[in-house]
């Protein structure tokens, strides 16, 4: 299988044909513009590249009509109780997404929150969060960070934000078609690994699909990357090939997540991948500093590196457009 | 606001905190400067310093978060276990029986470190 990384908003991929000889026809184009220096759009298409005006794709203010019959924001890594230099005020920054998702022409129809809510998992910081996500008046679906399951196992983490979850916090949902799966791969990590789904939420995934047609739009959010971002940092996770192997039958999957504080795509067959924004810090590109910690960047530049993501789907067809903006 | 009140408001709360900061750190650094700080693991940018310490039986060692973001010390064979450490936060653990101890960070598994217990 061909793999294209695209890590640079400037590059277009091409996926050719592959040869899984599973009747599914992968050929597809991706496509992602630059927007505004800060920000990346993407459309995939199965077989036809559509090319539609950037302003039409950003949501721009003079759109006419709906151009999704499914609208939704990801936000990531709110890591609210950080008060380090790499942003003081991340009560400010979260204030300004939820202004954001609120000013978007076309409203989102939920939320998915990608995890690292809190920065040490106190009931005070989720507090917080919670007030401020309330005046988006949306549903908002989470899957915990590692900083939300610090010292409990994410017990509290489930009490509020999962209470009809299974296992550790995982669970599906149907919207408009399309399906979604929220995993949690931040707990019960092994010395030396990477991020765990382990063999019982594995399971859950593999039963939780069986019954879906092949045509049904999917879905998957989780914190850490299920594709291997860079395993030095421990930017990956060590079973998400068993979980994508479960998704290969699938005309259309898209995969949000987190924690690298920077957005990223790469598609892989069937399979598109992104990493959001935080809301929060940034942090560095991978290998581009001594480790992954909080980066500091100069202050009027802090808001062009943090962001919301707001993604289309198109029904009947097998398109997801998926849209980083920066705050500013 | 004037250079010079910026300034004022700034002292005024930077002041009490070196004072009480002084107050609170003193004995602490004295105790492990005496013991010239063998007994100390940072942690640093992702790492353990050092990744493998050797100390003698019944002695105590303290790790030190000197990172932004929380970490853990959690032997491999689940011995020990601390909660998640902010930054500056001290952990200690005395270890009584000889033996080699493999820990981790739980929340980032790519941290890795040993202590040797001669
Ligand atoms: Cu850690």
């Amino acid at each position: 299988m061909r793999k294209t990384k695209l890590s640079d908003p400037n590059t277009n991929g091409f996926i050719g044909h592959d040869h899984n000889n599973d009747g599914i026809d992968r050929r597809g184009f991706l496509k992602c513009m630059a927007w505004a220096g800060t920000g990346a759009l993407c459309v995939i298409e199965g077989g036809v590249l559509t090319s539609r005006a950037l302003a039409f794709d950003m949501g721009s203010k003079t759109k006419s009509h709906k151009m999704g019959e499914l609208s939704f924001v990801q936000i990531s890594d709110s890591h609210m109780g950080f008060n380090k230099p790499a942003n003081p005020d991340v009560i400010a920054t979260l204030q300004a997404a939820v202004d954001k998702i609120n000013a978007l022409p076309e409203q989102p129809e939920f939320i998915l929150h990608t995890g690292d809510i809190s920065h040490l998992s106190k009931p005070s910081e989720f507090d917080m969060v919670d007030q401020i996500l309330k005046a988006t008046n949306k549903e908002i679906f989470f899957v915990p960070g590692e900083h939300d399951v610090l010292n409990d196992d994410g017990a509290m983490f489930r009490e509020r934000y999962a209470k009809k979850s299974r296992g550790q916090g995982w669970y599906s949902f149907d919207k408009n078609g399309a399906h979604f799966i929220g995993l949690v791969n931040v707990m019960n990590l092994k010395a030396g690994g990477l991020g765990t789904l382990g063999s019982e939420q594995l399971q859950w995934m593999k039963n939780d699909l069986k019954h879906l047609k092949h045509s049904t739009p999917i879905v998957v959010f989780a914190h850490i990357p299920l594709w291997t971002v860079y395993p030095q940092w421990g930017w990956g996770t060590d079973d998400s090939a068993q979980a994508l192997s479960y998704l290969k039958k699938f005309g259309s999957v898209t995969v949000l997540n987190g924690h690298i504080h920077q957005t990223m795509q790469k598609v892989e067959g069937n399979i598109t991948f992104h990493t959001a924004f935080s809301t929060a810090f940034p942090q560095p590109a991978p290998g581009r500093a001594e480790g992954p910690g909080p980066m500091k960047v100069p202050a009027e530049q802090l808001r062009s590196i943090l962001g919301i993501t707001d993604v289309n789907y198109v029904q009947g067809r097998q398109a997801l457009a998926v849209v980083d903006s920066s705050l500013v | 606001m004037t250079k010079k009140k910026l300034l004022f408001s700034g002292m005024a709360v930077v002041l009490p905190l070196a004072l009480a900061m002084v107050l609170v750190l003193h004995p602490i650094r004295a105790k492990s400067e005496a013991a010239a700080s063998p007994m100390e693991v940072r942690v640093d940018n992702f790492t353990f310093g050092p990744d493998t310490l050797t100390v003698p039986v019944n002695s105590t060692v303290t790790w030190v978060n000197k990172d932004d973001v929380p970490h853990t010390i959690a032997s491999s064979d689940r011995v020990f276990k601390s909660k998640a450490l902010d930054t500056d936060d001290k952990y200690s653990y005395t270890f009584a029986k000889v033996g080699t101890y493999a820990y981790y960070c739980s929340i980032h598994p790519k941290m890795v470190g040993k202590i040797v217990v001669q």
